[in-house]
């Protein structure tokens, strides 16, 4: 079978905003669902300044390990098309948030079943090919300490790749697209 | 006599240009060395400068998982989205101004799968190139009849189809007098986040081309060339519309291909 040569990626730009994101598009977890974790941080780039243009999408799966989703994470009114948010019910282990004027970003999701990492892929303006990442969640770690990624960087490396535990089910995680000098630049990831 | 500082010296489209060829010289050398074509733009790319400090300068680590969640991908359905997101044309009480474009094609992975059932969205600039965002301050009319932002499904043969209107040529501020060609932004999902692809289709024959850094990043010719739809004839309808077709495929490993069914 001839292998096609793939479309070419182009910057996210600055005008997505009234486009991509989407009403509870931050909170894949269903409102009060007491097991929801919150994680949050900023984007900064390598002057150290926050990045108020960039957007996050989040993978993962579900609390159960099941990786096949649920679609709907956009419910649209039959009558008038508007964005009604999620349905409630369905858990798409899917979540989009633009960062706001300070960079800043936060996402409500449930803890994710059999792996102890959530999937990120950053865009930004600026940015001409996204960034895959991941966010470890220290007490999942805890419970299955070997991973084969986190095994193998160095220490200051891995440490850009764990969540601190802020408080009761809260998380910080900040991205650093490049290291400003003092701060260690993300571990971005490829996958061949 | 003055004492206030002179401003910086304007940074040149020709300055610009000359940073663009140096770019393709050095690939040129590369595949001249025996290096595989590099399809995609490197994130460093210096003459688009909002990518200076927005670029890692680490090498990404090869994440080689057969169990890595990213293999796998979020899915789409028919709540998120309705029959008018695909027409730009009728969003709004009445019509936009511009050139009633059609533009329709295949999302495909790299083994030339269909991708089915999956989130295609875009967005765009009005037809004088003014975008519907209150961070656009490009002094070009707002048309209260055009958004400018859509969404569809994929098919079971991968294909997606949207009208809308020919979006204008617009300036930004990369460097003096840059203007941007007339694009449409898509973004993608493929059957695994890996494939994830958000990226700009251009217009054939588009004279801003060669001094566009964005368009540029691209090094490889032939790449460059996948981001240009074709005009096709036989999409174009007679008394109301123009067609053009647009082929996407996806890069990226995907564990979750089923052969049949779906
Ligand atoms: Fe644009």
């Amino acid at each position: 079978m001839t292998v096609r040569r793939p479309t070419p990626s182009q910057t996210v730009g600055p005008f997505y905003g009234y486009a991509l994101p989407f009403p509870e598009g931050e909170t894949p977890a269903a409102a009060h669902h007491p097991d929801a974790v919150t994680v949050h941080g900023n984007v900064h780039d390598g002057a150290g300044a926050p990045v108020p243009d960039a957007l996050l999408e989040f993978w993962q799966p579900g609390p159960d390990g099941s990786r096949t989703g649920a679609p709907g994470s956009m419910r649209r009114s039959p009558t008038d098309a508007g964005f009604l948010g999620r349905n409630g019910t369905d858990f798409t282990g899917f979540a989009r948030v633009a960062t706001d004027a300070d960079g800043h970003f936060a996402v409500r999701t449930l803890p994710p079943g059999g792996v102890p990492y959530l999937s990120v892929v950053v865009f930004a303006r600026g940015l001409l090919h996204h960034l895959h990442t991941r966010v470890y969640l220290p007490r999942a770690l805890a419970e299955a300490p070997r991973d084969a990624l986190l095994d193998s960087l160095a220490e200051e490396r891995r440490r850009t790749l764990l969540a601190d535990e802020e408080g009761e089910r809260r998380y910080r995680f900040d991205v650093r697209l490049q290291s400003d000098g003092t701060h260690e630049e993300t571990v971005f990831l490829a996958f061949e | 006599m003055s004492t206030r500082p002179q401003d910086p010296p304007a940074l040149t489209q020709s300055a610009i240009d000359a940073e663009i060829a140096a770019e393709r010289d050095a690939y040129a050398e590369r595949l001249a060395d025996g290096l595989p074509p590099v399809h995609h733009p490197d994130r460093g790319y210096r003459p688009y400068r909002s990518s200076v400090l927005r670029h890692p300068e680490q090498p990404l680590v090869a994440v080689d998982d057969p169990e890595a969640v990213e293999l796998s991908g979020p899915v789409f359905g028919v709540t998120d989205v309705t029959a008018l997101d695909s027409d730009l044309t009728r969003q709004h009480l009445h019509e936009p101004l511009g050139e009633r474009t059609t533009v329709t094609g295949r999302v495909l992975d790299r083994e030339g799968r269909p991708v089915r059932g999956q989130l295609v969205e875009v967005w765009q600039a009005n037809a004088s190139g003014r975008y519907a965002h209150q961070r656009d301050d490009h002094p070009a009319p707002l048309d209260p009849n055009f958004t400018g932002v859509g969404r569809c499904l994929t098919g079971e043969d991968g294909a997606y189809a949207f009208t809308t209107i020919k979006p204008g040529a617009y300036p930004w501020r990369n460097h003096d007098n840059a203007w941007r060609p007339a694009h449409i932004h898509f973004s993608l999902f493929g059957t695994a986040f890996t494939q994830r692809l958000v990226t700009q289709m251009y217009f054939p024959g588009d004279p801003l081309f060669p001094h566009d850094p964005i368009l540029q990043s691209v090094t490889d010719e032939s790449a460059r060339q996948r981001l240009v739809a074709a005009y096709d004839h036989s999409l174009s309808s007679p008394e109301w519309s123009l067609g053009y077709r647009w082929d996407i495929v996806l890069d990226g490993p995907s564990a979750t291909w089923v052969e049949e069914g779906r």
